[in-house]
């Protein structure tokens, strides 16, 4: 199980590769769409991505509660554990 | 007394598509002009989807007409007379009418009566819907020769104001001739459907709320719709875009593969990949699932025809071989998915 930290790490990554955004930029307090300016459809890709990556399944409902960088940590923590 | 043993149609061992021909409607519609209507600019709908240009259909083309010009011109690449065609498939969610169906009609126009003639309502899988019948049709010794025809007239089911998919969406038609083969020319469809999905991309009424609207208009004037429809009386295209981004590409990369599998070809075995239109980023994101060598030619019509539903597939697969003339012979891998949600795959000898 990973900490909220590598969490964020690893989802800066996922975040970079889709969007080129600077991994340093994603943080927690950070909105997807106004903040990072990330699509609905770049949503989608990162969350396939991050399912992936740590092991866990986000519903489609479920995506558009998770507003922020924040959000996204918790919600895969929470699956997680 | 002994029951006689009955005759049945031999089987054909292959099949392969004889023929391609298309039809693409001059009306163009620009990103521009479709900033009119919704707020958005040329580099926001290019971004997202990759569209530039839609073709369209004037008031005056029908469904039938579009789908008669394709398969005059499939017949005569082919080399076949209409009295040839065994079998007429018309691959529609726009011809509108319940009843009777758009292949009787072009059936008869094309001079192919008394062949048997459906319509199948198969959303953007219904090209490949129609492959998948055809080469059961000719392989079952059925029909000698089927003629299918992809055909879409969106432009008239769709709200130019709705922002999910109603600019996304073109006219066209593209039509093949599917007969015997000395060589496997068609792999096994691998195609299916989820029902629990149809939500996902659908019209925003039925034809009964069209009558119960149209009868309350007619009675109590234009404030009786408010409630009933949100916007109109007459039915137009809704997506949830995101959902469907996630099964096009994730579910979609997986059917894919089956039909590379199926047809016992590896990816880089292909030198072409003709998946439906439905945008651009959903294209790119697949190649990337599925690994596609370089080499493998890429269709990417939408470009210039936006999403034709069941038309896209041949009018895609007629452009690369118009600019890559090289690829006829070759195998390509067609998939096309869409409302039902509705799903099917070959892998195609190009012809």
């Amino acid at each position: 199980m990973a900490s909220n930290e590598e969490i964020l790490a690893g989802l800066a990554e996922i975040v970079n590769e889709e969007t080129g955004l600077a991994p340093e930029s994603v943080e927690m307090d950070k909105s997807f769409t106004d903040d990072l300016d990330i699509d609905s459809i770049s949503m989608m890709t990162i969350v396939v991505n991050a399912e992936e990556k740590f092991g866990v399944r986000i519903p489609d409902e479920e995506v558009k509660n998770l507003k922020t960088v924040g959000d996204a940590v918790e919600f895969i923590a929470k699956s997680q554990s | 007394m002994t029951t006689p043993t009955l005759n049945q149609s031999p089987l054909q061992e292959n099949t392969r598509i004889h023929g391609l021909g298309i039809c693409r409607p001059e009306v163009i519609v620009t990103n521009e002009d479709i900033c009119q209507w919704i707020d958005s600019s040329d580099e926001w709908i290019r971004q997202r989807t990759g569209i530039v240009t839609r073709h369209r259909a004037d008031k005056d083309t029908s469904v039938i007409d579009m789908a008669e010009a394709a398969a005059r011109a499939a017949l005569e690449d082919a080399g076949i007379e209409a009295s040839q065609l065994g079998a007429v498939l018309v691959s529609t969610v726009t011809h509108p009418y319940a009843t009777p169906s758009a292949a009787a009609q072009l059936a008869d126009r094309l001079g192919a009566t008394p062949a048997p003639a459906y319509d199948i309502s198969a959303a953007c899988a219904g090209y490949c819907y129609g492959i998948a019948q055809a080469d059961a049709l000719v392989h079952a010794g059925t029909a000698d020769y089927v003629l299918v025809v992809g055909v879409e007239k969106l432009s008239d089911f769709i709200d130019n104001t709705e922002r999910t998919i109603s600019f996304l969406l073109g006219d066209g038609a593209g039509a093949v001739i599917i007969g015997p083969s000395d060589s496997p020319g068609i792999g096994p469809s691998v195609w299916g459907s989820d029902g629990s999905k149809h939500e996902s991309i659908r019209m925003t009424h039925s034809l009964l709320d069209v009558r119960d609207l149209s009868l309350a208009a007619l009675a109590e004037g234009p404030e009786a719709l408010s409630s009933a429809a949100e916007s109109a009386i007459w039915p137009t295209m809704l997506q949830d875009g995101p959902t469907v981004f996630r099964w096009a590409v994730w579910e979609m990369a997986k059917v894919a593969q089956q039909a590379l599998d199926a047809a016992g070809i590896r990816a880089e075995d292909l030198v072409a990949f003709v998946p439906h239109q439905a945008n651009i980023r959903i294209i790119d994101e697949m190649v990337k699932q599925l690994g596609l060598p370089e080499h493998v030619a890429v269709a990417r019509d939408i470009v210039d025809a936006g999403n034709t539903s069941a038309a896209s597939i041949p009018l895609a697969m007629h452009r690369l071989l118009a600019e890559n003339p090289g690829l006829s012979g070759g195998l390509a891998l067609q998939i096309g998915f869409g409302a039902g949600l509705v799903f099917g795959a070959q892998v195609v000898v190009l012809p």
